[in-house]
């Protein structure tokens, strides 16, 4: 880094921009409110409609719909990390596979609501257990077994997924193509979510320097001191539950954990006490947007998540690549 | 820091060797020479408990190394590895400020002035002052290992392990890095060294082990060891020896 902003000026300003960002999230919607209505809404003040709105549409809403980014992007963080990998995500281990496997077995009985969510939950455990399970030898697992399970896996599920839709009756089909694209308008609510969220960085910022060493090669930590497959296995349970419980809140969006962490070691560098706050905010920011557009741009119908993650990430990233230093 | 060795077996695999014992002590220079492929880097990953041993023990001033932390043997022990693991793109000063890291594994240390400063002297001590803010895949081999040395040197271990450090250094790098690990030596460190170039070891090791792949190693003074007699079953090479400006020098024959 050239430029030296202090880390905690850099997370200082992203804390207000994702404050800001939220705020114009909740004032948009079918019915757009300015600032100070949302303001005095969040007060418990103002109008009734607002109030309502405010409280028990917009609020959960955003609310889950920040803390899926933060959780997706904070785990691709640290699976890149893990498997020291720049091309890993969360969803690179099959944790996603499982999931949608198990959710559109639910739809397609007929299934709706919190169960769908618990069916992704479980999906998303027993998928990461197969791949920790089939990678280990002799007790060990180096990161290229872990990837090349977790790739192969997740090539099971998709080819379990395709044959899914293929026999799905038709009029099942949207649904089960929005879950798989992510979609926030079934998130009932945000509280696992946040909790997973918070746990998670409370566990993982006391290791941040320890992932710095980590991340120039498990030899060169161990000679430094860390004890390697302590924090690799921490952070392996870390990053599959945070991706579990983001793919059980808004299905399996895409894109976030593999970009937003990069975008941020482009423009702050690859000290993870940093980055792994700032890919939390970023991400959180970044599906918050996005869900925004998806759910007003052509109200009252409603995009996939999914798609929009995508169609910001993938412009802003490559700007960042070509700019960058990687 | 001592470092000692008790009838220690190198797992090496499909190998067995006679087992090694020696005691290393602080202010001394040992080179490791042998064969390609005898278990240099294998004694040295092990001497730092990196790799599991066949049998035996080893101790660090006395104590069993098994019986050590981690973080224990690295505030102690440093280890300059032949190949450097690619990991994500890091600057130079990034690079060494992290060998700092066994003395303060806090995550809300903040690299201090002093720390900045230490950091910057040892770039200094491997003329790398100017290459600080480049990143790491930039750098040529020389380069790249001279980062790692400084690292090392921030580090500050009191006993020294490392994988042949002339590895892709021009002349007058070798020289400088040979200079600033006997200045280490000076100030009662212990530098343990894995070489291919025996002219290096005569000049700048005070002791020497021979590892032969099939018959027990030698260890000793290097001016005792050193020999013809000594060196051509190690390496199965004719040598011819000389003296240039009172240094002993020896040359394959061919």
């Amino acid at each position: 880094m050239n430029i030296k902003l202090s880390h905690n000026s850099i997370l200082l300003l992203m804390l207000l921009l994702a404050i800001v960002v939220v705020v114009f999230s909740l004032s948009q919607g079918s019915v757009a409110l300015t600032v100070s209505e949302v303001a005095l809404a969040l007060q418990s003040e103002g109008t009734y409609l607002a109030q309502t709105l405010i409280w028990e549409l917009r609020v959960p809403r955003v609310m889950a719909a920040f803390a899926t980014g933060a959780l997706l992007s904070l785990a691709g963080a640290l699976m890149q990390i893990l498997l020291r990998n720049p091309l890993a995500d969360p969803y690179v281990l099959g944790i996603s596979g499982g999931a949608s496997v198990m959710v559109l077995g639910a739809i397609l009985l007929g299934l709706s609501g919190v169960l769908l969510s618990g069916a992704a939950f479980i999906g998303a455990v027993i998928s990461t257990l197969l791949v920790f399970g089939l990678s280990q030898r002799t007790g060990q697992t180096t990161p290229i077994r872990l990837l090349l399970t977790g790739v192969v896996i997740a090539a099971g599920w998709g080819a379990c997924i395709t044959l899914m839709l293929a026999v799905a009756p038709p009029q099942k089909i949207p649904g089960m193509l929005f879950w798989l694209m992510g979609d926030l308008s079934y998130a009932h609510t945000p509280w696992l979510a946040w909790v997973t969220l918070l746990a998670a960085m409370g566990v993982i910022m006391p290791f941040a320097k320890s992932l710095n060493v980590l991340s120039r090669g498990p030899l060169q930590a161990a000679a430094l001191g860390v004890n390697v497959t302590l924090v690799e296995r921490l952070v392996f349970v870390l990053a599959s539950l945070m991706t579990a419980v983001a793919v059980t809140t808004a299905g399996s969006v895409g894109f976030v954990g593999l970009v937003v962490p990069h975008m941020m070691r482009l423009i702050l560098g690859n000290d993870q006490r940093v980055i792994l706050p700032a890919a939390a905010l970023a991400g959180g920011c970044l599906v918050t947007f996005a869900d925004t557009i998806a759910r007003t741009v052509i109200a009252p119908e409603q995009l996939p998540v999914g798609v929009m993650t995508a169609l910001l990430g993938v412009p802003t990233f490559l700007f960042l690549l070509r700019k960058g230093r990687m | 820091m001592m470092l000692s060795a008790e009838l220690l077996a190198l797992d090496l695999p499909n190998r067995n060797q006679p087992p090694l014992s020696f005691v290393m002590n602080p202010g001394e220079i040992w080179g490791i020479l042998g064969p390609n492929g005898v278990g240099k880097t294998t004694l040295l990953h092990t001497l730092a408990n990196l790799r599991n041993k066949r049998s035996g023990e080893i101790l660090l001033n006395g104590q069993n190394l098994l019986d050590c932390q981690r973080l224990f043997i690295a505030q102690n022990m440093g280890v300059l590895f032949q190949e450097h693991q690619d990991g994500f793109p890091a600057t130079v000063l990034e690079t060494v400020l992290l060998g700092r890291f066994p003395h303060n594994t806090s995550s809300w240390h903040k690299d201090s002035e002093e720390d900045i400063a230490l950091a910057t002297l040892a770039l200094k001590q491997l003329e790398l002052e100017a290459l600080a803010s480049r990143p790491l895949s930039q750098l040529s081999g020389g380069e790249r290992q001279r980062t790692a040395i400084a690292a090392l040197l921030f580090q500050a271990p009191k006993v020294w392990l490392v994988d042949e450090p002339s590895n892709h250094l021009d002349l007058h790098h070798q020289v400088a890095v040979m200079k600033m690990l006997s200045q280490q030596a000076l100030q009662n460190k212990l530098v343990v060294m894995t070489l291919h170039d025996v002219n290096l070891a005569t000049k700048w090791c005070s002791h020497v082990m021979l590892l032969y792949p099939d018959r027990p190693a030698l260890m000793g003074k290097t001016e005792q060891l050193l020999t013809v007699e000594n060196l051509e079953p190690l390496y199965q090479q004719r040598l011819a020896q000389g003296k240039i400006n009172d240094q002993l020098v020896f040359l394959p024959s061919v």
